[in-house]
């Protein structure tokens, strides 16, 4: 098993490399660049400027030195921010869009799968059709709504009472600032879940061998802890495995609207600057992240189902 | 005294088009030690009549009518009582074993699971008495078995353990459905032979549903046959065998090739299509395909009657005659 794993990294490399060189060349083909968005500068700067970040050199070029940068663990410097380099505001950026995406992905379990199981057991009674609404809810209301009521009900209309909280801003991850961002990164997550969730233990529910353990005078809860939980929580986890991956690497949207120094932030601020290597490094980041996560999720199918092998061996 | 006494058993299913009686007004009983068989064409109701009994209908079910197991009426009983009659005194054996065991545990969990349920001992002793009880069954290698999951295991194997699984406590009634139909046929014949023994050993009452009446004429003392989720015929194997009285018991048996038959050409079928439970033909549900149809048939439903061999029968040509 672990020498398929191990093939896994492998193959996840040319993947990481075909996202770095479509993204490298999708960013180039984007109108504008890094120093237009600024004051108009005298051309002689310009050309100074262009010179410094070797964009001047052919496009060929600029691609090589970069995969070798890359190699040597250098994202490059950012051409916003002049004294920065990318690897420095990664550092600073992603631990905290991490611990929010890890509170909201926690809590997004915690409610969301207990939630649909109880919707299933329920089904079609009207306990399962209040969750089924809100869960739908949850999915349909995009999360720069959500954020803007959010801070409207507790930042602004609670603003004297005990439930009050900022509005946004970060505090240096003080608590009552990190409430409503991961409240609001966690409500489509926990409506997706519950989804997921309730259908896939409804299925399970209905299989012959749910029924047998029934037969055997097992009391419901454990037919359904025992028996029927780890079937049911195979699409979850596929599911699980990217939605991890998006939500450590921090929401624009939710980190724009609360004002959180995460990634995220960067991302949005970087492609409307045409940071060329900001937009790389957290795509990069991204998209290593959902390949780690999809072979998390491989591990885990195996726990959960025997009949999941990776080696080469027939059963 | 009987083991199962099942009187005026009677199941509805709520369908979105109305609701649907797929078991009507079902009575019988199975003694110590006795195998009744039940056989009828898919949809006749005989396996919904005994998950009733079990109470493992779908939730859309409901069950009328009174099922004794002993002292308790299976049909008034809470869920605590159920469970613990279910997999210990009342087990069954279900029909398709690739699916009727959980895939993602292991063979001896399922079964040490039950006796550490119903009997209370301790793990240890579980796992030496399912062993025993799978060597029971004939499985070969038992102890290597008992580690594996089900998906290592054939679908005769895995049948076995079904039987393992129901016969471990003891129980004083097995339901077997269709336990051979995924099965072939020379695994048939073993899995049948295990069931014939609990029988005798443990003088265990068997109830056989089947649609193979050469399984019935096997294993089965009594049998019963059903037709549109009522009983049409009931009795002793050989006398319903030999002399069947009910015109769909007569079809039915004509059907059944025979290797003593030299006749030459097609086999034999009963004509038309068993009922749509939701638009019953009136009178006699059998009548539209009844050879011998008559007037009164098309109106009236004729009831169960006794037969003077002891039989009972629902059909007016018999109770005329």
């Amino acid at each position: 098993m672990w020498s398929y794993f191990a093939r896994r990294v492998v193959i996840g490399i040319p993947t990481l490399w075909a996202v770095i060189t479509v993204c490298f060349f999708l960013m180039r083909l984007t109108p504008g660049g890094p120093f237009d968005a600024e004051a108009p500068v005298p051309p002689e700067v310009l050309a100074n400027l262009r010179a410094r970040y070797h964009l001047d050199d052919p496009l060929w070029r600029q691609y090589v030195d970069y995969i070798i940068n890359l190699l040597q663990g250098d994202f490059g410097p950012s051409f916003k921010y002049h004294d920065f380099s990318i690897t420095t505001l990664i550092a600073q950026g992603l631990p905290v869009s991490m611990q929010n995406g890890a509170a909201a992905l926690l809590l997004a379990i915690l409610i969301g799968v207990p939630l649909g199981i109880f919707a299933a057991l329920a089904q079609n009674t009207r306990r399962d059709y209040i969750i089924s609404a809100g869960a739908m809810t949850g999915i349909v209301i995009p999360n720069f709504i959500m954020g803007q009521v959010l801070i409207l009900v507790f930042g602004v209309w609670l603003k004297d009472s005990v439930l009050h909280l900022p509005a946004g801003g970060w505090n240096d991850g003080a608590l009552p600032n990190r409430i409503l961002p991961v409240f609001c990164l966690a409500v489509p997550y926990i409506a997706y879940l519950v989804r997921i969730t309730r259908g896939s233990m409804i299925e399970v529910l209905r299989a012959n061998y749910v029924r047998t353990a029934r037969a055997k005078g097992l009391p419901f809860r454990l037919v359904v802890l025992r028996h029927a939980l780890k079937s049911a929580l195979m699409p979850v986890v596929t599911f699980l495995g990217p939605a991890t991956a998006f939500l450590l690497t921090g929401s624009m949207v939710v980190e724009t609207i609360f004002q959180i120094p995460g990634i995220g932030r960067y991302f949005v601020q970087g492609a409307l600057n045409r940071d060329y290597t900001l937009v790389m490094a957290v795509t990069i980041l991204s998209a290593g992240l959902v390949i780690v996560m999809n072979l998390i999720v491989d591990l885990i199918y195996s726990f959960l189902d025997p009949r999941v092998r990776y080696d080469e061996r027939a059963p | 005294m009987s083991v199962l006494d099942i009187k005026n058993l009677t199941v509805r299913f709520a369908t979105a088009d109305g609701e649907v009686a797929a078991v009507s007004d079902v009575s019988l009983s199975v003694g110590k030690g006795e195998c009744l068989g039940i056989v009828g064409e898919s949809g006749s109701g005989k396996s919904q009549t005994f998950l009733a009994v079990l109470g493992l209908l779908a939730p859309n079910g409901r069950a009328t009518g009174e099922v004794m197991f002993g002292n308790t009426n299976l049909l008034a009983a809470d869920e605590k009582t159920l469970n613990g009659l279910r997999g210990d005194k009342l087990t069954m054996v279900f029909q398709d074993p690739m699916t009727s065991l959980t895939p993602h545990m292991r063979v001896g969990r399922q079964l040490t699971e039950v006796l550490i349920r119903h009997r209370n001992v301790n793990a240890a002793a579980a796992r030496d008495q399912a062993i025993a009880m799978l060597r029971r069954v004939q499985i070969p290698e038992a102890e290597r078995r008992f580690d594996m999951y089900p998906f290592e295991l054939s679908g005769g194997l895995r049948q076995r353990v079904m039987i393992a699984m129901a016969m471990l406590c003891g129980p004083k009634l097995i339901i077997a459905d269709e336990p051979t139909t995924a099965l072939d046929v020379t695994v048939q014949a073993q899995i049948l032979d295990l069931i014939r023994r609990a029988k005798d050993e443990l003088n265990t009452a068997v109830i056989l549903i089947t649609h193979d009446l050469g399984v019935v004429a096997g294993l089965a003392d009594r049998v019963g046959v059903m037709y549109a989720g009522r009983l049409v015929e009931l009795g002793d194997v050989r006398q319903i065998f030999n002399a069947p009285r009910h015109p769909y018991t007569k079809g039915l048996l004509a059907c059944t090739p025979r290797l003593d038959d030299t006749t030459v050409g097609t086999m034999p079928t009963i004509p038309g299509q068993p009922p749509n439970l939701q638009r019953l033909p009136t009178g006699c549900a059998y009548h539209p395909r009844c050879p011998a149809v008559m007037e009164l048939c098309r109106v009236e439903r004729p009831p169960l009657l006794a037969t003077p061999t002891g039989s009972l029968n629902a059909c007016f040509l018999e109770n005329a005659s």
